[in-house]
């Protein structure tokens, strides 16, 4: 076990049992907990899940961050890796996914596709980015990222771990619960985000036609 | 053989390659060769469209109908559809097209009952182009869904982020201040609505045709009397094993698979109409994201597509460092293959993690040439982008004759006569010969029927002619057939590669100036090549532009998975899974 | 017997297991570090690498090789008074043959002279579009625009790279690609010296 990262620095431990006991604060031992054991959602999209499978086999390793766990069912998985081109078919599918997953939960934007678009932005079929729907942690670029891209990415999150607290992270904030809900889109004429209804129609009733 | 004199002016042409069809001669009146500059084949009358294909199939003996795909032509007010058209036992092909007045409804014959392989590539021009295929049983949207506002590949229509017809988009220089395309939309995003749209009213379509169809192919009970309940289960396209966003609507009597629809177009990424606002070059990263297993395979298809349309002379060296590097990725698809084949089996994580090691050592040698693990960009018309360095080609040296081969036996040490996987692979998934060209089938599937059609020997490109190598063919048909013939091509490409790494001369890379700008002459190109997955075709149209007019690309999975409810009714669900790994489908491919 | 073919495989993994302790064993006793150092990493790279093939990231790298590509940058050069000087000349090959197009430069022209300045006044990569296909670095003429090796970038937040983000100094890109870096300068190198000489022959 790692209790450098678990110890608060400021107490002085005797040499002694320094391997025994640690003195932390519950935050702490909750990210600690937390940051070791982010279990992705077993879910590729495109040509950047080949590389987080790649992240996964030997020369990698992501077992070392106690990622390896692969969930193929959302209710066992903490992170969502969006990896690869979000297309608004696929949309709905991935929205339903990250309403099954428990809290706490992240999402990661492996690849220029799910940031942003990518160099697929300007199709018709492409969704820009997946943050117009899911709240992201963090974003990698590349095209795809490396194996050690994305484990670097990784590590931000835990990074970002580290720094919540149980005080103030989203999931467990009474006043806006429904903020890890979010409205599964329609595919109409094209994609329709329900929450944006009023203004769909507004905007549809001034277009001149073409 | 593989001191064949080299005489790059004309390339060795087998007397099958040189032979021509007329079909002027045989259908007068009713055919017509094809005479704007720079295209060929026939136009042949709508209304004898039928009659026509299949006197090419039955007299004329072309039995594979490899690609189907639309063009428009909207100043000429004409629609087409272009028929490509081969043999298996090896030649040249025949192009067949018919025109049709641009005015909805676009009507043409379906040639499903002549053909079956044309099912999903007509369903794409339905879906793309709005070409109604008249007499196809089951013509609903393929790649977008059912209700979309439009025919994305015309050329009037426009998708929201719209900026220009053609790149460079003049925004970006000399005032180039950054803006999101969101902020052009009216819709705030890649939106697009009819006008007075009213989401609220909208009824979304519950995919009734899907199951309709469904039912349609469902085979129903003829034995016993007793009634069972039917299931209708979806699979995907959130599924650990269909092998990216794949989705199969599936009917089910027990374990049963009675019928089967594969719905697709989870990872339609619009590369044909974004490769249409591209300048040529600009397609070749986009190439490599098509097929992501392969970059190198698809570089060098539309590489060889477009110096097709040049006319140019491709230098020598790079001929070889083509091959090279066309054989690697071939090697490394298939040990993907035996892996991924392995983990659908059940048999999770080691047989993959080993041959995920060999691959990264591939991997390896992409990375050092070109820049990149995956997304190669490394051809250039004409040639390659640059040189391989001496100490990388020592390590592909070292790779070739000693570690891989090595490794392969091992591979089979380890896994083919494991009990479980006899039990599971062998006499399960059956595919005939037959069947497999009448579904268009190509690639190793097709081999390991019994047809021992290699596009390096039976209609070579590049420099496959110099080689000495077999085509692998296995006879059955089944999955162990097809799990062997992939170490049997591993085998093979290691004996190209020997080959090819002995012969490479020195000499330039590239026969052409580097140049961002290529002047690729007005007409028509088809150029296809054995990827490890089966025929990659693109099929490429200029009018003399810096921006080709269509870009179409002919994958191999799409079409190989038009055989896959031919080849599962009958058999058990647990099975279908490993179905899936064994044609290899990989989903960037078969969407677009 | 049934289940022979089992056994068969097993020994393959069996053996696998073997080589992980073996290797280790023969490179201590070769007396040398087969982890943490570019010796070791080097082999396990290599074909000949057997047993352990994890290259510990972060603690130990991987040696990318010299043509690996990541997100662009410019270059620019130090003068002796510690002056930048921005290679970049504002011609727009880069914008025109990006292929997603997400270059984007801003001209400006002299307020005085009212001829464009070669400086460009902004630069901007959008770097959750770029596709890394390093177009821009191979057709760039003036050696401006080079791919970078630097992979560890993720962010909390869209990633759009101006100027100030994207310029580094010449001495950082002849750190991660000191080969290119040399036959660059030497052709540069070339092409002066013939321009002199071109200068000398005209003014003689």
């Amino acid at each position: 076990m790692d209790y450098e990262k678990l110890s608060l620095p400021n107490y002085n431990i005797p040499e002694d049992i320094q391997n025994a006991v640690a003195i932390t604060t519950l935050d702490r031992l909750y990210n600690w907990g937390r940051r070791s054991s982010v279990w992705p959602l077993m879910f590729g999209l495109a040509c950047c899940a080949i590389e987080m499978i790649a992240a996964q086999t030997a020369r990698y390793d992501m077992a070392r961050f106690g990622m390896e766990v692969m969930r193929p069912t959302p209710r066992q998985a903490d992170m969502m890796l969006v990896s690869g081109t979000v297309t608004k078919k696929m949309l709905p599918s991935i929205i339903r996914l990250y309403n099954q997953m428990p809290e706490p939960k992240y999402v990661v934007a492996m690849g220029a596709c799910a940031s942003s678009g990518g160099p697929f932005k300007e199709g018709y079929n492409v969704v820009a980015g997946i943050d117009k729907f899911l709240p992201v942690d963090v974003y990698i670029p590349g095209c795809p990222p490396t194996p050690q891209a994305l484990i670097a990415g990784l590590i931000k999150l835990q990074e970002k771990i580290d720094k919540e607290s149980i005080k103030t992270v989203r999931w467990y904030n009474k006043e806006k619960f429904d903020g890890n809900y979010v409205p599964m889109p329609i595919l109409g004429p094209d994609l329709i985000d329900v929450r944006r209804h009023a203004e769909i129609r507004d905007i549809a009733a001034t277009k001149e036609s073409a | 053989m593989a001191t064949a004199p080299f005489d790059t002016a004309s390339p060795v042409r087998t007397p099958l390659q040189t032979q021509t069809v007329d079909l002027v001669a045989r259908f007068p009146g009713i055919v017509a060769a094809d005479a704007r500059p720079g295209y060929t084949g026939f136009i042949v009358n709508k209304e004898n469209l039928v009659e026509v294909a299949t006197a090419v199939r039955d007299e004329l003996g072309f039995d594979l109908l490899t690609a189907v795909t639309g063009v428009d032509y909207i100043a000429e007010n004409k629609m087409e559809v272009v028929y490509h058209a081969y043999k298996t036992t090896g030649g040249a092909g025949l192009v067949f097209k018919v025109q049709v007045e641009r005015v909805d409804p676009i009507e043409v014959p379906s040639l499903i009952n002549i053909w079956a392989g044309v099912d999903f590539q007509e369903r794409e021009a339905w879906d793309l182009y709005g070409i109604k295929f008249t007499g196809h049983p089951d013509l609903r949207r393929i790649l977008m869904w059912e209700g979309f506002e439009g025919h994305p590949l015309r050329k009037d229509w426009k998708e929201p982020f719209f900026e220009e017809e053609t790149k460079p988009f003049k925004s970006r220089w000399p005032e180039g201040k950054h803006t999101f395309s969101e902020q052009k939309n009216p819709f705030r995003d890649n939106l697009n609505f009819p006008q007075n749209f009213d989401p609220d009213k909208y009824v979304v379509d519950k995919e009734e045709d899907l199951y309709v169809s469904l039912e349609r192919y469902t085979t129903k009970d003829v034995e016993g009397n007793m009634k069972t309940d039917h299931i209708v289960v979806n699979m995907g396209p959130h599924h650990p094993s269909t092998h990216g966003v794949l989705r199969v609507a599936v009917t089910l009597d027990g374990e049963t698979i009675i019928g089967l629809k594969p719905v697709m177009g989870y990872l339609h990424r619009n590369h044909d109409k974004i490769g249409e606002r591209n300048t040529y070059l600009q397609n070749i990263p986009f190439t490599d994201r098509l097929d992501y297993f392969n970059s190198m395979s698809n570089n060098f298809g539309y590489a060889i597509t477009v110096e097709k349309l040049m006319k140019i002379q491709v230098a020598e060296r790079a001929e070889y460092i083509r091959v090279i590097m066309a054989e690697l990725s071939r090697v490394q698809n298939h040990l993907i293959f035996i892996g991924m084949l392995m983990n659908d089996l059940g048999a999770m994580y080691t047989p993959s993690l080993y041959t995920f090691k060999e691959r990264e050592l591939i991997l390896d040698v992409f990375e050092a040439v070109s820049g990149a693990r995956m997304m190669c960009n490394y051809f250039r018309f004409g040639g390659v982008v640059r040189d391989i360095p001496d100490d990388v080609l020592h390590k592909i040296k070292g790779l070739v004759s000693e570690r891989l081969p090595a490794k392969a036996d091992e591979m089979e040490r380890f896994l083919n006569e494991n009990e479980i996987l006899v039990a599971r692979l062998k006499n399960i998934h059956v595919l005939n010969a037959e069947d497999a060209i009448r579904y268009s089938v190509t690639g190793p599937v097709l081999r390991a029927a019994g047809v021992p059609y290699d596009l390096r020997r039976a209609d070579p490109y590049s420099i496959y002619d110099r080689f000495d190598f077999d085509v692998a063919v296995r006879h059955n048909g089944d999955m162990m057939d097809n799990y062997l013939i992939r170490f049997d091509e591993i085998r093979q490409s290691l004996r190209i590669l020997e080959q090819a790494l002995k012969q490479i001369p020195q000499g330039p890379i590239n026969s052409q100036k580097p140049a961002y700008q290529v002047r690729v002459p007005a007409g028509e190109a088809y150029g296809r090549i054995e990827s490890p997955k089966g025929e990659l075709g693109f099929y490429v149209v200029s009018n003399g532009k810096p921006n080709p007019y269509r870009y179409h690309v002919r994958p191999a999975s799409f079409v190989n998975l038009t055989a896959v409810e031919k080849m599962c009714v009958g058999t058990k669900i647990a099975d279908f899974v490993a179905l899936l790994a064994m044609l290899d489908i990989v989903m960037g491919e078969l969407d677009r | 017997m049934y289940g022979k073919g089992i056994l068969k495989g097993l020994s393959v993994t069996w053996k696998r297991f073997w080589d992980t302790y073996t290797e280790d064993i023969s490179w201590i006793l070769r007396g040398r570090k087969r982890y943490n150092t570019d010796e070791g990493i080097r082999h396990r790279s290599s074909k000949d690498t057997k047993g352990i093939f994890t290259v510990q990231y972060p603690e130990e790298q991987l040696i990318l090789p010299e043509e690996v590509r990541y997100i662009p940058f410019l270059v620019y050069n130090v003068d002796a008074d510690g002056k930048r000087e921005v290679l970049c000349t504002s011609c727009g090959i880069c914008a025109k043959v990006c292929p997603p197009q997400c270059i984007w430069i801003v001209r400006s022209n002299d307020p005085v002279t009212g001829r464009p300045v070669p400086e460009p006044t902004e630069f901007y990569i959008d770097a959750d579009i770029c596709m890394n296909c390093g177009f821009c670095a191979e057709y760039c003429p003036f050696d401006a625009i080079k791919m970078d090796h630097d992979f560890d970038i993720a962010s909390y937040g869209r990633n759009i790279y101006n100027m100030e983000k994207l310029l580094k100094p010449s001495s950082y890109y002849e750190s991660i690609r000191p080969q290119n870096f040399k036959i660059e300068a030497e052709a540069r190198k070339a092409k002066e010296s013939a321009k002199a000489a071109k200068a000398e022959a005209a003014a003689a």
